[in-house]
């Protein structure tokens, strides 16, 4: 179902708030991983305020859709959303990576409500999403699981080892999404190591590819759709964005990929964000 | 004279992190020997490995992030006839490729040298998924592995020399960020093996590695200056092998031994002087201090320091809880030989 007008203007309203409630993180937090923070921001405020079945209130609710934020070094993007759901105050946000917050670099599983499982250490999270999904089918529960990857993350053997097992097991219950920016830490991708052809590769490893335009509300929903709806094969939605989106000193750049902002750099942040959506 | 006639101060190092250190060193070193290679999982910026790669693009290899993978062509390299340097963060090194480390680098005594970044708590708001209190135990525990924890950027200078002129794997864990120096220049004579007396002294050893020796080191000339206590100080730079020698001798002077380590208290240091102390049959009292058997909570490594016992202030305390124990009035301290 395309999105409604209303829809895609309530969308893209929480999508500027968080990108700058983000970057409030960065500051408050003393640096973060801020590039990867704006890149997977539409895909996260999609499935957050669109298709998630969850209740924050009670965040350990057996039926939940179950989250695995592979890329779990986006703790400065992923926050703000958690906090604006509900799951802790606001407040939270200003002690983020403070002695004896529950609030870190990366998410922590034991620690933050709404978090599923502790990432950070890629290659992790498509495993153990795998094995949630699994667990659900045999337990004939509809919950669906969620598994959002970084592109340099699928260097890691353990991903593409999950991938074999998913199509071998026919993991249909399971919506995988790529958060393709091109850029990691070194580097852009295709430089410190080549992943194209990267959907050629999902494809012999017996998963359907859908490419978007990660930055659109719209393409993002009708692959949504179409994942949880598949039944044959896993789906992967390879996510194509822009590192640092949105900030124009940030877009593209992987020297963005963590970074800390003055005060002065945070006001310039959020003026290219509203700049960005005014003009939209 | 320090090692291949390299020799580093606190003035030429002025203003690096631990890490940059070794990278300045590394290139040093591998100005002169064409056999060092290096390798990072897209790390590279972070770990500081990258000076090397940027003056030796040819002799850097980028696995993308692919610690196994890694590993092991660092195994290849080796059995080629070079000298690999990799590069990660220490838990990557220790946990994810424990498997790689050891069989394909440690079983055939292959001359990878593994220099390991974030270690300990140093990397303390990034939480568990990046804490590394495990990889002294591990690394321990891989028969042919040297394992040293240098105190500050100098030591890590030494070390890292010092790992290129040994033959065979070398694990060297180092912190992220700056560590205050412990030492104004490299030539102090530092030894693989061989335990550094910072201080001596009759009443009790302190025995440390890491961030924890400088805080040692200045929490005993403070208890030597308010508490009249004579506070002997080892800094136990290599984990493994460990200097029977120089514990073995604490145990006779002093009686008393207590560690620090920023490690979880089993397999690391602590448990490293205690089998030292436990197979020589003299009685001594002993402590450990490090991360109790639990996932360190999230927070700055400086705080972290003094939540986990080994800070300046929290020695200090801890020295005089021991001193302040009358064990010598209870137990008899005739050995039994
Ligand atoms: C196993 C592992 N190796 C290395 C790292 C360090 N690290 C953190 S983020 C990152 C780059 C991630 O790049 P990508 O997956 O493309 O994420 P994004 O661009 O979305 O931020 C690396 C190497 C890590 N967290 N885990
Ligand atoms: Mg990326």
């Amino acid at each position: 179902m395309p999105l409604s007008q209303q829809e895609l203007k309530q969308l893209n309203e929480k999508a500027c708030q968080i990108r700058k409630d983000t970057i409030d993180t960065v500051y408050w937090a003393g640096g973060g991983h801020v590039g990867g923070s704006l890149s997977f921001t539409e895909i996260m405020v999609i499935l957050y305020y669109k298709y998630l079945n969850i209740d924050p209130k009670n965040p350990q609710w057996p039926d939940r859709d179950r989250v695995v934020l592979s890329k779990g070094h986006a703790g400065v993007g992923y926050a703000p959303i958690l906090a604006d759901k509900g799951y802790f105050p606001k407040e939270l946000l200003k002690e983020y990576n403070h002695t004896g917050s529950i609030l870190g670099m990366h998410l922590d599983g034991n620690k933050v409500p709404g978090v599923d499982v502790s990432t950070g250490s890629l290659g992790h999270g498509l495993p153990i999403a795998v094995g949630l999904a699994l667990g659900a089918r045999l337990q004939n529960k509809s919950w669906l699981t969620y598994c959002i990857m970084g592109d340099g993350e699928c260097d890691e053997g353990s991903v593409w080892e999950a991938a074999m097992a998913a199509a071998h097991y026919k993991v249909t219950n399971l919506v995988t999404i790529v958060d393709r920016n091109r850029m990691m830490i070194d580097g852009p991708t295709e430089e410190v190591m080549r992943l194209e052809p990267f959907a050629d590769k999902w494809k012999a490893f017996g998963w359907i590819v859908k490419e978007v335009d990660g930055h659109d509300f719209n393409q993002l929903a009708d692959a949504i759709e179409y994942a949880q709806k598949e039944d044959k094969a896993p789906v992967v939605i390879i996510a194509h964005t822009i590192k640092g989106k949105c900030v124009d000193f940030m877009e593209d750049k992987y020297e963005w990929h963590y970074g800390g902002l003055d005060s002065e750099k945070v006001e310039l942040a959020k003026a290219c964000i509203d700049k960005h959506y005014c003009e939209m | 004279m320090a090692a291949d006639g390299l020799t580093y101060t606190i003035v030429d190092t002025a203003n690096m992190s631990t890490a940059e250190i070794y990278g300045k060193v590394l290139c040093d070193l591998a100005e002169k020997h064409n056999d060092i290679v290096g390798l990072s999982a897209d790390l590279a910026k972070s770990t500081k490995i990258g000076q090397f790669a940027a003056k030796f693009p040819d002799r850097f290899f980028n696995a993308g992030i692919a610690e196994q993978n890694m590993f092991g062509m660092a195994a290849g390299l080796a059995k080629s006839g070079l000298t690999p340097f990799v590069s990660t963060f220490a838990v990557f090194a220790s946990l994810r490729a424990a498997e790689q480390v050891r069989t394909d680098i440690c079983y055939p005594k292959l001359n990878v040298k593994i220099i390991a970044t974030h270690a300990g708590t140093s990397f303390g708001q990034a939480g568990t998924t990046h804490h590394c209190t495990e990889d002294l135990a591990v690394m321990r525990s891989f028969a042919n592995m040297v394992v040293i924890a240098p105190a500050d950027g100098i030591e890590t200078a030494n070390a890292v020399i010092a790992a290129y002129e040994y033959k065979g794997p070398v694990y060297i864990r180092i912190n992220r960020g700056f560590d205050p120096f412990l030492y104004e220049k490299s030539d102090y004579g530092f030894q693989i093996g061989k335990a550094v007396q910072l201080k001596d002294g009759t009443d009790i050893t302190i025995i440390a590695c890491g961030a924890a020796a400088y805080n040692a080191y200045h929490a005993a000339g403070i208890l030597e200056k308010e508490d009249g206590l004579s506070v002997r100080v080892l800094n136990m730079h290599t984990i493994k092998p460990i200097d029977e020698e120089a514990i073995l001798k604490a145990v006779m002077e002093t009686r008393r031994i207590v560690t620090f380590e920023d490690h979880n208290i089993y397999g690391g240091l602590g448990s490293a002087v205690a089998e030292v102390i436990v197979k020589s049959g003299k009685a001594c009292a002993f402590e450990s201090v490090g991360i109790p058997d639990e996932y360190a909570i999230i927070g700055l490594p400086e705080d972290l320091q003094n939540y986990y016992g080994f800070d300046q202030n929290k020695i200090i305390e801890k020295v005089r809880q021991i001193m302040g124990k009358d064990f010598e009035q209870t137990e008899d301290w005739e050995d039994e030989v």
